[in-house]
């Protein structure tokens, strides 16, 4: 086995995935907000903010379709390694991982049930930059509006008007990630 | 087995895992209970488990966390809690309001205004609004999928029907965003006007019925009510009897046996704050009484 496989996972599993938890929770509390995520390093071309959310939250309970340039050896066998995830295709996803590009129809995906709306997918989608401007956020844990630097907007606003239906997004780049939950309205 | 047998926070890791995406659903779809395989805690159902584990999911070392138990820091559950965290997360405790990163409360919302960098995780009994209107949850997952709360409405109005008011007093159900009915957990509904719009994020842990729900910061939460009785926040018409506070949520105390009493607030963080500045209540010690009565009681023999 390549030993690059075997590293790259967080030093100190507990605490470092306490602290990449707190990073995503506090960005999918407060959409539009970029947090710095840090304690992975994946093969690329997964970022460190990507390999993070995706070990914290990962495991063997949890479905991961990867599309695009994500979808090789090298992440397959880190993320196999290290959560033990299962690879399954875009339907049955509990996580998606890739480009915006590379994600294809939304539609694909699930978004839960009326009676259990927690049953849907969260999409980790590596962007090529991440900061506070651009689209309008506003809704639940944004004060007044937030801006976020979004590769598009109808998709969200069409997710958004499936509520409580729908997607969540968690944004990676570089060291950082900020969310986007179903609840948030993009304008 | 020694405490640092155990992982950090007590949970295994793959069981924080599973507690972490409940909470982060439960942040995206806020007011909606999420479904979560709790697990057996070092204290029975009924104790706070679900906040217990929802803090432990959610506690990094370098937190300060502070424990309420209906506003005080100094009862048997808060004690035992905040002791469980010192010895499984090492993470510094606290009684004050403003020095604390992760607040786990049972039945109470803190007098001082919490911030952003703060957290509430709140202890929840039973998680279901309608439960005591319907007992079968598949039914109760019916009418939250469809919207449909007008049972709900329908027991406030007999409550008028029968007191001339809403006589619902603690648990009062709110509306989140629009769309679902919540319980905020038993706080007093004098507390529920400070659910929305706060700066904090809410989490909720019910730890024997197995449901996470979260409000998300700067979230509407609107208590139900109609335009004839509007929703009144209300608590026992004194000010407190050691501070003198008259905006804060106040406890009943029998003082002795001829029907004697007083009320203090039940936030004894904010009661020591005040009292600290000079505040002083009616029925406040004096120094020397302060000396042999306001001591912590001992379990030693006297």
């Amino acid at each position: 086995m390549d030993a690059d496989v075997l590293s790259g996972g967080f030093a100190n599993p507990a605490i470092d995935a306490a602290q990449a938890f707190r990073s995503v929770m506090e960005a999918m509390a407060r959409p539009g907000r970029i947090y710095d995520i840090m304690g992975a390093l994946p093969p690329a071309p997964l970022s460190p903010a990507a390999g993070a959310v995706l070990l914290t939250l990962c495991d063997p309970d949890t479905s991961v379709h990867l599309t695009g340039p994500t979808d090789c050896d090298a992440v397959r066998a880190w993320l196999a390694f290290h959560t033990g995830a299962p690879f399954v295709g875009p339907h049955h996803a509990d996580f998606v991982l890739g480009r915006w590009e590379d994600l294809g129809e939304l539609s694909q995906y699930q978004i839960g049930t009326s009676e259990y709306p927690d049953r849907s997918a969260t999409l980790i989608v590596e962007l090529p930059s991440l900061e506070a401007a651009g689209a309008t956020l506003t809704g639940p844990g944004i004060q007044t509006t937030a801006a976020l630097s979004l590769p598009e907007t109808a998709a969200f606003q069409t997710n958004h008007g499936q509520f409580p239906l729908g997607l969540d997004f968690i944004f990676t780049c570089g060291d950082q990630v900020a969310a986007l939950p179903r609840s948030t309205e993009v304008s | 087995m020694s405490e640092s047998a155990y992982n950090f926070a007590y949970l295994d890791e793959q069981t924080k895992r599973m507690i972490r995406r409940a909470i982060l659903k439960g942040l995206a779809i806020p007011g909606y209970q999420v479904p979560f395989a709790s697990r057996e805690m070092p204290m029975p159902y009924g104790w706070g488990t679900g906040g217990v584990q929802v803090s432990a999911a959610v506690l990094h070392p370098e937190d300060t966390f502070k424990v309420i138990d209906q506003g005080a820091d100094d009862t048997t559950n808060a004690v035992s809690i905040r002791t469980f965290f010192e010895k499984t997360a090492q993470v510094k405790t606290t009684t004050r309001t403003s020095e604390a990163r992760v607040i786990q409360t049972r039945h109470r919302i803190p007098e001082e205004g919490l911030t952003e960098d703060q957290i509430l995780v709140y202890q929840v009994p039973i998680p279901e609004p309608l439960r005591f209107l319907e007992p079968r949850e598949s039914e109760t997952r019916k009418m939250h999928s469809l919207e449909e709360y007008g049972l709900m409405h329908v027991k406030l109005y007999e409550d008028i029907s029968r007191h001339g008011h809403i006589a619902t007093s603690y648990a009062y159900p709110v509306k989140v965003e629009d769309r679902y009915v919540m319980d905020p957990s038993p706080i007093p509904k004098f507390d529920n006007p400070k659910l929305g719009d706060m700066a904090a994020i809410q989490l909720f842990g019910a730890g024997r019925e197995q449901r996470i729900y979260a409000l998300p910061p700067y979230t509407k939460a609107v208590s139900l009510d109609f335009e004839d009785h509007p929703f009144e926040a209300s608590k026992a018409d004194h000010p407190c009897g050691l501070c003198g506070a008259e905006d804060s949520y106040l406890d009943e105390v029998i003082v002795d046996d001829e029907g004697g009493r007083m009320f203090v607030c039940s936030d004894t963080d904010y009661c020591e704050g005040r009292r600290a500045k000079g505040f002083v209540g009616a029925m406040a010690a004096t120094d020397q009484m302060a000396a042999t009565t306001m001591t912590k009681p001992t379990l030693e023999v006297l």
